[in-house]
């Protein structure tokens, strides 16, 4: 007897699970910008290229799982 | 009610982005499609744009003039001297190329009929990255000779932990950044267009399912037009990163020693 039957990619699943540590990662990114704008508002500007820097860093983790869950996406039958 | 529409396929796969040759139409022959298209008219809307908003300068610019020199002094005062430095004022040019070449690339995601960006396709990425990565290598073998190698690959590090570090930083500057700005510009594209299908056609799939679920097309196309100027802001930001990447590679490439 089946008592939960899952069909289809898995890639979604694992797609779901990578994003975790990613969006973590970003939301500590932007939080440390604002705190530090916050403390020190004429340091803006300064800090700001290495904002994007960050964000992109870590950002392209998450969608290396994108990339990825294409290129290893298993089905479960 | 929508003859279009009536077998729309869901969910989108990758071969959506394999969009059919142009000449022959519809054939095999992939030489000549809408992303070879696309990637012509970049070069051609650049070059033509910068050409024409320079052709005859004026003291006090014309408004196609005043666009030009922004973009040019954008990437020039906030990314190349900002990361590099007063050195960053003759790698200017490429960044400001680099910069408007991805920009209008990732433009065509969003532009109505064109509707793909061919930096979905990771060729383009690829190269771009490489372009990158040989640039900074080169630059730094110029700067620092056969001492780059120290350069790049030892940090400032008590020597037992060396063993250690090399190869991480042998990783990390030589192999996981040209693949992590090719990657991240592609798959950016790539999610992109994959969400803004997703949304289109999802909204045909619910309304050929069943007549009763046409409010929640509706809302799911209202959320396409909100998700493309999600991708505006994407496509400006990817292009403004892989820039400031690049020109912060190159200015790791010229700092002096540790």
């Amino acid at each position: 007897m089946n008592l939960a039957e899952v069909v289809g990619s898995t890639a979604a699943i694992g797609y779901g699970l990578a994003a975790i540590g990613p969006g973590v990662g970003v939301g500590l990114v932007f939080a440390a910008y604002i705190q530090s704008t916050a403390r020190q508002p004429e340091a803006a500007r300064i800090t700001q290229p290495f904002l994007w820097i960050g964000f992109a860093v870590v950002e392209v983790l998450a969608l290396l799982g994108i990339a990825f869950g294409f290129i290893w996406q298993g089905t479960l039958t | 009610m929508l003859p279009l529409a009536a077998d729309v396929p869901f969910p989108p796969t990758v071969e959506d982005f394999y969009p059919p040759s142009i000449i022959p139409w519809g054939g095999d022959n992939v030489w000549f499609t809408k992303i070879t298209l696309l990637l012509w008219l970049t070069v051609a809307v650049l070059i033509i744009y910068f050409l024409v908003a320079y052709r005859n300068p004026k003291l006090v610019p014309t408004k196609r003039q005043w666009v030009a020199e922004s973009i040019y002094g954008f990437v020039r005062n906030n990314i190349a001297v900002e990361m590099i430095g007063k050195e960053g004022v003759r790698f200017a040019p490429y960044l400001a190329s680099l910069f408007s070449f991805i920009f209008v690339m990732n433009f065509w995601g969003i532009v109505p009929v064109a509707q793909i960006s061919p930096n979905s396709h990771i060729a383009f990425p690829v190269i771009l990255a490489l372009i990158s990565w040989v640039l900074f290598i080169y630059l730094g073998f110029k700067k620092h000779g056969a001492g780059y190698f120290k350069h790049a690959l030892v940090p400032p590090a008590p020597w037992f932990i060396l063993p250690i570090l090399v190869p991480i930083e042998f990783f990390s500057n030589f192999i996981v950044r040209p693949f992590s700005l090719a990657v991240r510009l592609f798959a950016n594209m790539f999610a992109g267009h994959m969400l803004l299908l997703v949304f289109t056609l999802g909204g045909f799939a619910m309304i050929n399912a069943n007549a009763l679920l046409t409010p929640i097309s509706i809302l799911s196309w209202l959320m396409t037009i909100a998700l493309t100027f999600l991708d505006l802001a994407v496509i400006a930001l990817q292009a403004y990163v892989f820039t400031v990447l690049t020109a912060s590679y190159i200015q790791g490439s010229l700092a002096e020693g540790h």
